[in-house]
């Protein structure tokens, strides 16, 4: 699902940079990423999404380079295939939690909003245990009902690939565990790429990567 | 861009406050300087109608803008009066048509105009309902004074004591409405008519009361009965008393306010502004049209001063608005970068901002032409309440 060869990523300020000579995840893996904080997890998710993109190298997710391709066809490309998943959750605060969970749908004309997308989102939304939060202000969630909201959004569109940044990282234990299962109960047809520091969670996954090895 | 302007009412109606403070601050931008221009417009438009359908007005010297606008709007102070005898000597020439109008008093708010029938005719005033007035304390009222006094034909209304700590001043008359006047969209609709004998009653120069006995009578001063305090006098004219009314004096002594010159044609008038123009002459004459071009030419001037100064304050409202854009975008960066991440295109990013800005606009712009429309109803009115 994704193959990365020969990759030198650098941001323009600062001095990080991200080497890696070859990775491979195949699809429908799940893949946990663990380092030190700095070591590049992050870096390397908004490259496999391809919110930047690197100055050598290649990257392939699924059928795309997304690596070669504009800036245009990458944000097409994510928001069809990728389901991205951050600590903080990242809603907006002006929307509900239903037009929350649809909103790629309305950012995008790659995908179109419909009846049929909006019953997915009812069902989503009702199998993670918010369906009767839809028309609630998103300030006044918990936050792993937030963190459920924000699954939500990231699953609608059924991704292929799955990229989340320490989902878990801003939850207590309980709905830490609730969190993970909808994640994997949901992406279990898809690729699951996951940034976390808990190491407890690490035998859930198929594969886990270290960042102080994979990275030079 | 549905979507894109969903997703802008949603985030303009979450930031209720920030988006009203916004909508006002551009409303006032587009509102001042256009309701300024209607204003000023419909208000020139206004006078200069008026006016123009007015040739000349005769009156006492004193200021000529007063003048013209108690004879035309029939709102300004009164001006000093002058004898009814002008109208004969205007008549005498042979000049002019001499109309006068005796403007001093009001019932309520509405104001009493003394005149005689030929103002109708002048004006193109039409009775509408009930009658013209016949006898001495009937009225007609304007179409908005019948309105706002609540008359039709057959009521009553009560001309208002000019100061009611004066026990010794003019009684209140009790007027009978015998007709409503049909809308002429002018300041005759708020107006009540009198005959301008009528108008001479409430000030006092006419009165009527029942027969004197002999015992009632204290003196008398040549031909005029001094009666004590036990006379009724009567405060309404109706048909059993009108015999009992008469005038104390000669009626061509009696005040009117101002006098319609309506020549019969252009060298009439010109021959008529000439004769007075003596040194010691105690009347003016004006052309309401050179009154009225002169104030509105004010008006324009403090308008130009007006609109400079709205040019300003609207130049840095729009430099404080554009301000405020572009801290609420710095504050939304993380917004923004999050809808980036998931893939929004740049072009719905765009378009996002520009329909918060468009619906922003829209909303100014029509509450703009709210008070636009509502300042072309009542500007003229509230431009003529400052100047009077």
């Amino acid at each position: 699902m994704i193959r990365i060869e020969k990759l030198d990523f650098a941001y323009p300020q600062g001095p990080f940079r991200l080497v890696i000579d070859a990775l491979s995840i195949e699809p429908g893996q799940s893949v946990a990423f663990i380092g030190p904080s700095g070591s590049g997890k992050t870096t390397l998710l908004h490259l496999a999404a391809g919110i930047v993109t690197p100055e050598k190298g290649r990257i392939v997710t699924g059928s795309h380079e997304v690596s070669a391709l504009p800036d245009g066809a990458r944000r097409d490309f994510r928001i069809r295939h990728v389901g991205l998943v951050f600590q903080e959750f990242e809603l907006l605060e002006y929307l509900d939690v239903n037009d929350n969970i649809l909103l790629p749908y309305r950012i995008n004309r790659s995908l179109t909003l419909n009846g049929e997308v909006r019953r997915r989102a009812r069902e989503l939304a009702d199998d993670v245990g918010i369906g009767d939060k839809l028309d609630r202000d998103v300030r006044r969630l918990s936050q792993g009902e937030r963190q459920r909201v924000a699954l939500c959004r990231a699953l609608l569109a059924d991704p292929q690939l799955v990229l989340a940044d320490e989902p878990t990282g801003n939850l207590d234990p309980e709905n830490k565990e609730l969190v993970l299962d909808i994640l994997f109960r949901h992406a279990r047809n898809a690729t699951l790429v996951t940034v976390t520091h808990d190491h407890t969670v690490l035998d859930r996954f198929d594969r886990v990567i270290d960042f102080a090895e994979l990275a030079t | 861009m549905s979507d894109s302007l969903y997703l802008a009412w949603r985030y303009m109606r979450h930031h209720r406050i920030k988006t009203a403070i916004l909508v006002a601050s551009i409303t006032l931008i587009v509102f001042l300087p256009a309701g300024l221009q209607v204003m000023v417009s419909r208000t020139a438009e206004q006078l200069g109608a008026r006016a123009r359908s007015t040739p000349l007005i005769v009156g006492r010297k004193g200021s000529a803008l007063e003048l013209a606008l108690n004879s035309l709007y029939f709102e300004s102070k009164s001006p000093d009066a002058m004898r009814m005898t002008q109208a004969a000597r205007i008549r005498d020439t042979g000049l002019a048509r001499a109309i006068p109008l005796h403007v001093r008093f009001r019932t309520r708010k509405q104001p009493i105009v003394g005149t005689t029938l030929d103002y109708f005719a002048f004006r193109g005033l039409r009775v509408e309902q009930g009658r013209q007035m016949a006898l001495l304390g009937e009225c007609v009222a304007g179409a908005d004074a019948a309105r706002a006094l609540g008359a039709s034909p057959g009521d009553s209304v009560v001309s208002a004591p000019e100061n009611i700590f004066d026990l010794a001043g003019v009684y209140p008359l009790k007027m009978r409405v015998v007709g409503v006047l049909a809308r002429t969209f002018s300041p005759d609709d708020d107006a009540v008519f009198v005959d301008v004998k009528t108008a001479w009653v409430i000030e006092g120069l006419a009165h009527g009361h029942a027969a004197l006995k002999e015992g009632e009578i204290l003196s008398r001063k040549g031909g005029t009965p001094v009666a004590n305090a036990s006379v009724v006098q009567y405060t309404e004219i109706t048909p059993q008393n009108i015999d009992g009314f008469h005038f104390h004096g000669d009626p061509g002594e009696f005040p009117v306010t101002a006098i319609l010159a309506v020549p019969h044609d252009a060298k009439g008038k010109a021959l008529l502004m000439g004769r007075y123009l003596g040194r010691d002459e105690v009347c003016q004459i004006v052309e309401p049209v050179t009154v009225m071009d002169d104030l509105i030419a004010t008006v324009a001037k403090v308008r130009s001063y007006v609109v400079a100064v709205v040019v300003l304050v609207s130049s840095s409202t729009l430099v404080s608005a554009a301000l405020v854009f572009l801290l609420s975008l710095r504050l939304r960066r993380r917004e923004m970068e999050t809808m980036s991440k998931i893939g929004c295109s740049r072009w719905n990013v765009s378009s996002l901002l520009a329909c918060e800005i468009l619906i922003v606009i829209a909303l100014s712009v029509g509450l703009a032409a709210g008070l636009a429309l509502v300042t072309n109803v009542y500007g003229p009115s509230l431009i003529r309440e400052f100047i009077l």
